[in-house]
């Protein structure tokens, strides 16, 4: 009688439900309150109780919460007795046609420009994730209360903003990115929780950066079970083991980038995404095509202009040209660039200087800002020192 | 969102500009200290960027491993130990910028005569996660 919920079909109708209320005549943060309240009481209920209509469930249950929570302040009643008029249920029905709008305007609201990065992340996570605070508080490691704080002031910061208003994609765009670097600590899975979240965009709307954020999150994605060793120590990508390699989203990552590339926008996602593409595409890693993977490293930097583009491309260049070729591209950036020193010692290692690259991995590894990087490069430099 | 961990020191850090000891000041100087360092914590809840917050007592013990079988050294605490950490608060930010600026509020939590300490912390960035996009 009792089957388990299914969490990501629940939380998909997050954003749906909550453009409903709004449209309602409902605020938003008291709509996303009476929200989260449904999607909790319904993975309480439906495992006894599944609903034949999970999406309208969750709009009475929300709708009903929301009136509620709107009763208990007197200073609503005008809201309410319009609410009453329109009858239960409401005057719009659950199947508007406006809901793939509904939901990307949430992905604007939530990515606001007012907000800090780190707020318009837990607040996508949340409204239109449908993740609780719960979890978002223990997937960065803070304390609820903080992740609360955090969450309601964001609300507070986008009060004013109207839900129709239109926004920008890029913004969407970084706070999506952010979301899937975050790592994989945590009970909740950052990475496919920002999957998710781009596909779904990819579905509301028809852009070329949303698709290459999706296809370059797809790519790196496919190589998860290949970048940590069993001892949980980082793999470089030219030692990974590729049989590990996830084809089936190998596939449908260079599909979507395909298609993007075919509408001639190009952006820098999808730049970044043709460059993970073409390390997909190697079945070894001697036989990948550097000389076209610095290319796209030209199309990034005439992108971006930006110094780590820059800093990666002397490591393609390494490859495809050899490593003197490699530290002329790296001549003139900034030394204190974040990872410079790591590029500045595999070049070195690669022209054949075991003792300056060693030097260079152990200056790296003091500057790493991760535990498995640090852990990674520190055993570079004790390799060539003991080998020495 | 980084996390950083601003160190507060007993010794170690360089000399506060309003250095009176605490045993020194009044009581009401000691009251308003302690005021001011928790409406810096709630304040640092209410921005959503609280983590955690800790005071340790100054004396210690070291410890050390002394072999297979033996029960393990114990030593000190030593009256010469150059460096000790009076306690911790963890914050967790958008920016380093951001970081220094709070523990530059923090150091001016009042003291004798019920001027700012001018207290030196230490803001130390956590190494965090494995980033998904490493290459």
């Amino acid at each position: 009688m009792t089957a388990p919920v299914d969490e990501l079909l629940l939380r998909g109708l997050t954003p749906t439900v909550l453009g409903i209320l709004v449209r309602r005549g409902a605020d938003f943060a008291a709509a996303e309150d009476a929200v989260q309240d449904a999607l909790v009481e319904a993975i309480r209920v439906w495992p006894a109780d599944p609903p034949r209509d999970p999406k309208g469930w969750l709009v009475t249950v929300a709708w009903r919460r929301f009136l509620d929570a709107t009763r208990a302040e007197a200073a609503r009643r005008r809201r309410e007795e319009a609410v009453e008029e329109a009858g239960p249920g409401g005057a719009v029905e659950p199947g508007d046609v406006s809901q793939v709008d509904d939901t990307l305007q949430l992905y604007f609201l939530c990515a606001h420009p007012s907000l800090t990065p780190s707020s318009a992340v837990a607040l996508t996570l949340r409204a239109v994730g449908g993740l609780t605070t719960r979890q978002i508080a223990a997937a960065y490691l803070v304390p609820e209360t903080t992740m609360a704080q955090r969450i309601s002031r964001a609300k507070r910061t986008v009060s004013g903003v109207r839900f129709d208003q239109p926004g920008d994609v890029a913004t969407v765009l970084r706070v999506l990115y952010l979301v899937f670097n975050e790592g994989y600590s945590g009970d909740v899975d950052l990475v496919v929780e920002a999957v998710r979240l781009t596909r779904q965009l990819a579905a509301a709307i028809d852009h070329p950066e949303v698709a290459g954020l999706l296809a370059l999150m797809l790519l790196h994605h496919a190589r998860r079970a290949a970048r940590v060793g069993p001892d949980g120590s980082l793999v470089p990508l030219a030692e990974q083991d590729r049989g590990l390699w996830d084809t089936g989203m190998i596939a449908e990552g260079v599909a979507v980038l395909q298609a993007a590339l075919a509408r001639d926008r190009l952006g820098e996602f999808q730049a970044q995404a043709a460059i993970a593409a073409l390390h997909a595409d190697a079945p070894a890693a001697d036989e990948t095509d550097w000389v076209q993977i610095v290319e796209w490293y030209d199309e990034l930097v005439r992108l971006t202009g930006s110094p780590v583009v820059r800093l990666n491309r002397a490591v393609a260049v390494g490859e495809a040209d050899g490593a003197r070729a490699g530290l002329a591209a790296l001549a003139g950036l900034d030394e204190s660039l974040p990872r410079y020193a790591a590029v500045a010692a595999y070049l070195r290692e690669k022209d054949g200087d075991p003792v300056a690259a060693a030097r260079w991995y152990a200056e790296a590894a003091r500057k790493a800002t991760n535990v498995g990087e640090r852990d990674h490069l520190v055993r570079q430099a004790a390799r060539l020192r003991s080998a020495g | 969102m980084a996390k950083f961990l601003l160190l507060k020191h007993y010794r170690g850090a360089p000399t506060a500009v309003n250095d009176v000891p605490m045993d020194q000041w009044t009581p009401d100087e000691i009251s308003a200290h302690l005021r001011y360092m928790n409406d810096f914590a709630d304040r640092l809840k209410e921005t959503g960027e609280f983590v955690d917050a800790q005071a340790l007592a100054p004396e210690g013990t070291f410890v050390r491993y002394d072999g297979e079988g033996r029960p393990p050294v114990t030593d000190g605490p030593f009256a010469e130990t150059k460096d000790v950490i009076a306690g911790w608060m963890i914050i967790d930010v958008d920016t380093y910028e951001r970081a220094v600026e709070l523990a530059g509020e923090l150091s001016a939590a009042p003291g004798a005569g019920g001027k700012p300490i001018h207290e030196w912390l230490e803001v130390r960035p956590f190494l965090h996660a494995m980033p998904t996009i490493t290459e």
